[in-house]
């Protein structure tokens, strides 16, 4: 809502500079977005008249004009404008005023004869934007020699406000005036107007075939007017200033009424109408011909106003072009009606458009107003495009209307939920001027709504009424207090926050991806993943929801790669999202990306690039946190967008729950990553559910330890030898480890040598060397029958 | 007998020639060892005659203590010599940086979200969380936003049918929780939230907190203690002005936008805060009946409050981030500066 302050001053005037009425707006809950002058910087302007206009001699595009601008002589003038003619009221600058940008009028020479001073265009005087056609044209009854400034009060802010959809009473002056008028508890001032007695009797008749939709439709046929009439300068400079641009006097009033009361209205020419006035429900496929030119298809439900034989405007939207006014127009049949706010809601988007009409409707317009609206209609187009009215046909459904219902304020809550006590005088006063009815009772109020207040139906919104009025700043500050209350901790739960600090700690950057992906990216690294895509989507590279981390993950790689960082190390924790919306899984994951140097580049660290089993060390350190390591397992397995031979899923008690791997070189190739890259995914939960430590007791006896070198062939899992040797070694076995994997020389080719320490200690005894020979014994035999292990020499 | 002063003489003159322990040693076994000359001086005791005996002992037995002693006094000087050596051997250049995996570092937005939760995990809120693909009815409707209601057009939402969609905001987080928890409740909702509006000051995603207090007795004094507190706390300003401003939201009644005085130029006016000296940071309100009653909370019996904030403005006014676009472009230059 933008609005001059001049005009708000009409209605009420505080005694406020217009920075501290703004700040008294926005601090009442309604925000002054900007304020801005109407017009440019200038002084020295005055009315003036063309009092004679004869052509340059010199110059075919130029006139030499006469002006008298109140002074004892005519002005001679050059002009360029060619719009300019003798009798014309214009705005004149003298010799020695200052234009809009400091430009300063002085006496000059144009192709040899001399001009004082100039005529000006609109926006010479930053009254339009852009440029103007010609020079400003002034009403007839402009006082010559009066400065322009003050004759259109210029002097004047357009102060524009953003409305919260809840206050549609607030999209019109009276509206605004109310508000002001209750902040600064002063009267306010409604311009007069007065019921227009009918010039004659005829009438359109008007059918509603949805009352409940248009429960009040108020009509009249002025007959007889001057369409080439002008609108008045000081409601053109009104429109203006509430940034509505001036189309022709009908179109104009309308306007202004609307911004002055808040009802949105229509004129439509009478001659272009067939028989009746049609509210009704649009069929199917209906098409309609829109003002703006847009040719469209209604949609069953669209509630539209129609005659006996075509639809002609979208109710409450946007009327019909092939009824509209225009040159040759001389009857008319205006509108002013009530739709519901229900029955507007939604439609003007649905047919992409926003118009004045629909935000109003769409919040909800005082259906009190339709009546009053038509009036002061009436009496504006009467004194500029003359005319004579018939009376007013209203068509009212009162069942359907929104009419003062009736709210209970309690006095107890009031005081309770501000935590102050108000004045019953304030109390009554605020609502009052608000335009309440409040009746007082036992527990507090009565309080009947008025009509423009859609807003209001619950105690609660009187309350904030009250507090906003009142002023936040008023409400005391205090702390809720509550029990002490001691809440439940798992303590084998690891916090998702541990987990990326142990990320951190080893040297990884946390990385927050888009969880919506370009479809091509996903299928290349996750081919065949359902996952849902968006219907109205950004961009199509942001179309489909992510089914696994990596595509977020990868892109932000080569964002890396792509500004010479060589060393990359990130993570990401978030949901993917799995399957398609009726099967719909959204899971938290755990994801990272390395490439590059093992170790930062330093004097004394080696060169080598990261491989597989780094990233797996980052992941078995990630692992240990869950105090579980006999739950986990990495299994050689097979991944689309992963190297065949690099890959692992990882086991969390013998469920899936992630991947680890290299990416494909195929994969790499197509997204242009030069570099060696490993990925890791993995289910959040499976990580964060971990075990209480469980205390054993220290052996006082000495341990023992054998090394043994066991040589497989190349295929064989280590991690599956290792199980069976755990198997064998029985209970006392308290680590082993592989400490060697070596082919070369001495092992026989497609074979491997591994070296494996094994270490026993008996809680209570000394181990002699007979058990655990027979313990070795049983693992080579074991490693030997299940692994054609040989020992070696 | 007589060439024990020579025989001192000689054994003084090889302790201080010894250049290392082991060449002490040797004289020492040379002097004083079972077959050394001052011992064989002893072992020819025997020959002197008796009354002679115990004076020649006597002075052999100075002679072999003052020896042994200087081969100790010789022993420990060439031992600090060799630590000696060995320590400036050893010297090494302790500025060289150490070695070894830098720290990495956590995205600045999940900083700021910890630090949040955290602060607010002081007073007893838990935090809770959701799913972000939701429905039109946790979105929307149970929180007092009805089909085609204008309030729909403050957030651009994404859909993927007519019912389901990315969450707006965190707030059906709330209504999950009120629907499973009785009051008392206390909660803060971080997590991503979604809104189709991209350009240098949206992204289609970013981040929110939401918080909400239900008990009995709640009121808007105590959103506004809450939620001024926790604006001092976050920016470590304990003199930071606080201001509520009424607006509007269909979930919350009384509502409030949230201003602070700008911690750019500190209420001056400058660029970030368009030269009002305000920023707008949250937006708050108490809970509205319609939601207690979509939740199946008792309105009349409790009232509660609800906040929400957008953690990559908090971000930046926190850290001075001027481009909203890094956070989601992940260059490590931008992340390390969060380590």
């Amino acid at each position: 809502m933008r609005f001059s302050e001049t005009w708000l001053r009409d209605w009420v005037s505080p005694e406020l500079t217009t920075q501290a009425l703004a700040d008294r707006i926005t601090m009442a809950g309604l925000e002054v977005d900007a304020i801005e002058a109407v017009a440019g910087d200038f002084e020295g302007v005055v009315v003036a008249e063309v009092v004679a206009k004869e052509p340059h001699p010199s110059a075919d595009k130029l006139n030499v004009c006469q002006v008298n601008d109140g002074s004892d002589e005519p002005m001679q003038v050059v002009c360029g404008a060619p719009n300019v003619a003798v009798g014309q009221k214009v705005p004149f600058a003298r010799v020695n005023a200052t234009l809009p940008g400091d430009f300063k009028i002085t006496k000059a020479k144009l192709r040899g004869v001399e001009s004082r001073g100039m005529i000006c265009s609109a926006s010479e005087l930053e009254l339009e934007e852009g440029t103007s056609a010609g020079i400003l044209v002034l009403s007839e009854e402009a006082p010559i020699g009066a400065s322009l400034r003050d004759w259109l009060a210029l002097d004047d802010h357009a102060i524009e406000v953003d409305l919260t959809p809840n206050r549609g009473d607030c999209l019109s002056l009276k509206g605004m005036a109310r508000e002001v008028g209750v902040l600064s508890r002063l009267p306010v001032t409604a311009p007069e107007t007065d019921m227009v007695p009918a010039a004659h009797q005829a009438s359109f008749p008007v059918r509603v075939e949805s009352p409940e939709k248009c429960p009040r439709y108020a009509g009249r046929i002025i007959r007889g007017v001057d369409v080439s009439a002008s609108t008045p300068l000081w409601m053109t400079e009104r429109l203006r200033r509430s940034g509505v641009r001036a189309i022709d006097p009908i179109v104009d009033v309308t306007n202004y009424v609307m911004l002055e009361l808040g009802q949105p209205m229509h004129a439509f020419d009478l001659a272009r109408l067939n028989d009746a006035i049609v509210v009704r429900e649009a069929q199917d496929g209906e098409r309609l011909t829109l003002l703006d030119g847009q040719d469209i298809a209604l949609r069953a439900g669209t509630l539209v106003i129609a005659d006996e034989k075509q639809p002609l405007a979208i109710a409450g939207v946007m009327g019909g072009e092939a009824s509209g006014v225009n040159a040759s127009t001389q009857d008319i049949f205006l509108e002013s009606a009530f739709f519901s706010p229900l029955a507007v809601a939604g439609q003007a988007r649905s047919y992409g458009l926003h118009t004045d009409a629909s935000h109003r409707f769409e919040r909800g317009v005082d259906p009190q107003l339709a009546q009053i609206a038509i009036e002061r209609a009436t009496q504006l187009l009467l004194s500029i495009v003359g005319g004579e009215p018939g009376p007013v046909t209203d068509v009212m459904s009162p069942e359907h209307l929104p009419l003062g219902h009736e709210v209970v304020l309690r006095r107890e809550r009031l005081d309770q939920c501000l935590a102050l006590v108000m004045a019953d005088d304030d109390v009554v006063d605020i609502l009052s001027r608000l335009g309440m009815r409040v009746a007082a009772m036992e527990a507090g109020w009565r309080v009947t709504v008025p009509s423009w207040r859609f807003d209001i139906t619950l105690e609660e919104d009187l309350i904030e009424e009250l507090a906003r009025i009142h002023g936040y700043d008023q409400v005391p500050v205090r702390r809720p207090s509550a029990r002490l209350k001691l809440s439940a901790s798992n303590e084998a739960h690891q916090p998702l926050a541990r987990l990326r600090r142990h990320l951190v700690a080893r040297g990884y950057q946390e990385a927050i991806t888009y969880s919506f992906v370009a479809p091509e990216l996903q299928e290349t690294l996750t081919p065949g993943a359902v996952a849902p895509y968006l219907a109205n989507p950004i961009s199509t590279d942001m179309s489909v929801m992510r089914a696994s981390l990596l595509p977020g993950l990868v892109k932000a790689l080569s964002h890396n790669l792509n500004r010479q960082q060589a060393r990359i190390r990130l993570f990401e924790t978030g949901l993917v999202f799995r399957g398609e919306l009726d099967d719909l899984e959204q899971v938290a994951m755990f994801g990272g990306i390395v490439c590059g140097p093992r170790h930062p580049e330093g004097w004394s660290s080696s060169r080598e690039n990261v491989d597989f089993f780094d990233l797996k060390g980052d992941l078995e350190s990630l692992m240990a946190l869950t105090q579980q390591p006999g739950a986990w397992r990495f299994d050689a397995g097979e991944h689309p967008g992963l190297h065949p031979g690099q890959t692992a899923r990882i086991m969390c008690d013998d469920r899936h729950v992630g991947w680890v791997g290299a990416l494909h070189p195929g994969v790499r190739a197509s997204l242009g990553i030069k570099t060696n890259a490993y990925v890791f995914e993995l289910e959040v939960e499976a990580l964060t559910q971990g075990e209480l430590p469980a205390f054993a007791p220290l052996s006082r006896h000495p341990d023992v330890r054998r090394d043994l070198a066991l040589v497989v062939r190349d295929e064989v899992p280590v991690m599956a030898l290792m199980d069976v040797m755990r198997e064998q070694a029985g209970e006392w076995l308290v680590d082993m480890r592989l400490f060697d994997v070596y082919q070369g020389e001495g092992i026989e080719k497609g074979h491997k040598s591994l070296a494996l320490g094994l270490t026993w200690q008996h809680p209570s005894r000394t181990l002699n060397d007979d058990e655990i020979n027979q313990l070795v014994d049983a693992i080579v035999g074991e490693a030997k029958t299940r692994f054609a292990a040989v020992l070696r020499s | 007998m007589d060439h024990l002063p020579q025989l001192v003489a000689e054994a003084r003159a090889a302790i201080e020639s010894a250049q290392d322990v082991q060449a002490l040693d040797e004289v020492r076994v040379h002097f004083l060892g079972k077959k050394g000359e001052i011992t064989a001086l002893l072992k020819s005791l025997g020959q002197l005659p008796p009354e002679e005996r115990p004076k020649a002992g006597e002075r052999i037995n100075e002679a072999k203590q003052i020896l042994s002693s200087e081969l100790e006094a010789r022993k420990q000087t060439l031992k600090d010599a060799e630590l000696d050596a060995r320590l400036a051997r050893e010297r090494i250049d302790v500025t060289l940086p150490g070695r070894g995996e830098q720290t990495g570092g956590l995205h600045p937005v999940t900083r700021t979200l910890e630090r949040i939760e955290s602060l607010f995990a002081h007073i007893g809120f838990d935090v809770a969380v959701g799913p972000e693909i939701e429905d039109d009815y946790h979105n929307f409707e149970a929180l007092n936003i009805p089909a085609h209601h204008p309030a729909r057009g403050m957030a651009d939402t994404f859909y993927f049918d007519a019912s389901r969609l990315l969450r707006t905001h965190t707030s059906p987080v709330q209504v999950r929780t009120m629907k499973e928890q009785a009051p008392p409740i206390r909660i803060v909702c971080p997590g991503r939230v979604y809104r189709s509006d991209s350009d240098l000051t949206h992204t289609p995603m970013f981040h929110q907190v939401e918080g909400l207090l239900v008990d009995e007795g709640v009121s808007f004094a105590d959103l506004k203690g809450t939620i001024e507190d926790f604006l001092k706390a976050f920016f470590e300003r304990e003199t930071l002005s606080v201001r509520f401003r009424p607006s509007y939201f269909p979930f919350t009644e009384p509502s409030a936008e949230v201003d602070i005085q700008c911690v750019m130029c500190g209420g001056e006016g400058c660029r970030v805060c368009s030269h009002s000296g305000w920023l707008e940071v949250m937006g708050c309100g108490m809970v509205h009946p319609e939601v207690f009653r979509h939740s199946g909370i008792d309105a009349e019996r409790y009232t509660g409050f609800a906040f929400g904030m957008g953690a990559e403005r908090l971000t930046m006014l926190r850290y001075g981030v001027n481009d909203l676009r890094l956070f989601f472009e992940n260059d490590l230059r931008f992340l390390r500066q969060f380590g």
